[in-house]
């Protein structure tokens, strides 16, 4: 693992993570699961929630609750200020060149379909070609194969290596006269392999091809630029940012997003309706039919600012350290094998033991008060590629620690001990 | 450790291991293919049934947990020599058992069947785990009803 540490050499001029202070602003953290010490080891699936972002859904509902954009009157105009104010935190976070680039949607799944249906519908014709990749998420899969259905696009699939990356030539290889969009993982959540998406934009922008990246692992491991990056679209939800569920967002580059025609109609998206005609909003109303999730909003800003207080370099470094350490303990495991080996990833591993299938490793380290995911994450086409059905995966969180790395290694001992 | 004795029993590791019956059927009368979206495992069931409608052989194919390898064994073995209506009053029972709903009544002749199968009454401390006990008898039942592919979803 020695050349995971070169890739990204931790800065010595920070202060040290304080990581026992972490750990006490997620009062979840403190809870028992079977009388056993709770080691939350899933954050990959969704993430657990500071007390700033608890305490910022409650005293929005005690205190500030409305609706937005409505009512002249003071809570209302509270409510839209909050809620406006969260998407300027993002805007900063993302470092977006414009405020109104940053859509609200419910999901990174969403997000996605935002895409396919309104850019997707309106700009690509049959025979257009959108490129994913094999390691994608099914919620980047299956709105593209709607598309194809629909509109006869055809999609193609960049390959990945045994490691588990997907090099830039392998999508390279795909790009042709008809690509008009790269759809593709930042990062993968089954691998944690991430994708060489600079060098991925540059070609495809090369070749007149738009760029959407799937956002919803990357975002919470790594600083995220989409101006550097000159992305088109990025697409992340909150619930694993460390905000609530049902809040994600849609990042779009103005001017695409200004082409492209509505992606569900109702209140707050319109400008004037008559039943002759209706014409719409502004960025970002346009893409916001009906009452958001407005709490939920402001939820996703407090968390933006929990993250970005901690620093995502810091966050990175903590975590980086949480894997070296998680290969190390491991691999060493008799008969475990782990999936995705590239030194470019972040803090997931996936794997299987030759003696009991994922679900069972689940279930018995689960009474150990050790949470992990077990199954096909959502991922099949990928599973089929690993040739494994099913695997077991822990993903790190900004609040893990080595002794919980440690406890679910202690954990695979009991399976071992069953299963002989 | 103890609960997780009750649910892993011997017998389940045992069939788990060494599944009775994991072949296809050249000759099967009817087969269909089950899934678990949940995790992806998928089965095959075959079934060969004389022309009086008793299973005269049943064997599986697939990959998954210790629970749903179990169970699609011990399903086999338990299934031979039974009629179609017998084979799915055993899933009815089976699936009772697994769900823990509650005390049941058994017909008689079904009463050994029924008790080879308690070793599997431990996934119903497991809610998401009852899929895959019952896996197999939903795709048993869906081959007998002449469908190819059945899903737990």
């Amino acid at each position: 693992m020695a050349g995971m540490t070169k890739l990204r050499e931790p800065s010595r001029a920070n202060a040290p993570y304080d990581i026992a202070r972490v750990r006490a602003d997620f009062p979840i953290l403190a809870r028992t699961v079977y009388g056993k010490k709770l080691v939350y080891l899933d954050s990959a699936a969704s993430a657990q929630k500071p007390r700033q972002v608890i305490d910022t859904l409650t005293r929005v509902y005690e205190q500030d609750y409305a609706n937005v954009h409505r009512g002249a009157y003071y809570l209302s105009m509270k409510a839209t200020e909050e809620y406006e104010g969260a998407r300027e935190k993002i805007q900063r976070f993302l470092n977006a060149k414009h405020r109104h680039e940053i859509i609200y949607t419910r999901n990174g799944t969403e997000a996605i379909n935002l895409v396919a249906a309104s850019y997707g519908r309106n700009f690509l014709k049959a025979g257009d070609e959108v490129i994913i990749s094999e390691l994608e998420h099914h919620s980047n899969i299956v709105p593209w194969q709607l598309l194809r259905d629909e509109k006869g696009i055809v999609v193609k699939v960049a390959q990945i290596t045994d490691q588990g990356e997907v090099p830039v030539e392998h999508v390279a290889r795909l790009i042709g006269p008809r690509t008009r969009l790269v759809a593709v993982s930042h990062m993968s959540n089954v691998l944690g392999t991430i994708l060489p998406v600079a060098e991925i934009i540059r070609l495809a922008h090369a070749a007149g091809a738009k760029v959407l990246l799937d956002g919803c692992q990357a975002i919470t491991h790594l600083p995220v630029d989409v101006q550097a990056l000159d992305v088109d679209f990025y697409a992340f939800s909150g619930h694993k940012l460390y905000g609530p569920s049902g809040i994600g967002v849609l990042y779009g580059k103005e001017a695409l997003l200004d082409a492209m025609p509505p992606y569900q109609g109702g209140g707050d998206m319109i400008s004037t309706v008559t039943f002759e005609k209706s014409t719409w909003a502004a960025l970002p109303n346009k893409f916001e039919a009906g009452t958001p999730a407005i709490a939920q909003a402001i939820g996703l800003g407090a968390a933006v600012d929990y993250v970005s207080a901690l620093g995502l370099d810091a966050i990175g470094e903590h975590e980086l350290r949480l894997l070296e350490h998680g290969m190390a303990r491991l691999s060493a495991v008799k008969g475990l094998t782990i999936y995705g080996t590239t030194p470019g990833k972040a803090g997931v591993i996936s794997f299987a033991l030759d003696c009991a299938h994922p679900h069972d490793i689940s279930t018995i380290v689960d009474r150990s008060g050790v949470a992990i995911r077990a199954g096909h994450h959502c991922c099949q086409p990928l599973m089929q590629r690993l040739g494994a059905p099913a695997t077991a995966r822990c993903s790190f969180g900004l609040y893990n620690t080595t002794d919980e790395v440690d406890a679910l290694v202690d954990a695979l001992g009991k399976v071992r001990e069953i299963f002989g | 450790m103890d609960d997780l004795r009750e649910l892993y029993q011997e017998v389940i590791l045992d069939h788990g291991k060494h599944p009775r019956n994991l072949r296809a059927l050249a000759d099967a009368t009817c087969s269909a293919h089950g899934r678990n979206p949940l995790c992806g495992d998928q089965l095959t069931v075959y079934l060969k049934l004389d022309p009086n409608g008793i299973v005269e052989d049943a064997a599986f194919e697939g990959r998954g947990c210790a629970i749903s390898v179990a169970s699609a064994s011990l399903m086999t073995e338990l299934i031979r020599g039974k009629t179609e209506a017998q084979a799915r009053l055993l899933f009815e029972k089976f699936h009772h058992l697994a769900a823990g709903e509650g005390e049941d009544t058994v017909p008689p002749e079904l009463a050994d069947e029924l008790d080879r199968l308690q070793v599997l009454a431990g996934v119903r401390q497991y809610p998401v785990r009852v899929k895959c006990a019952t896996l197999a008898w939903h795709t048993m039942q869906a081959a007998l009803s002449g469908a190819r592919e059945v899903s737990t979803e």
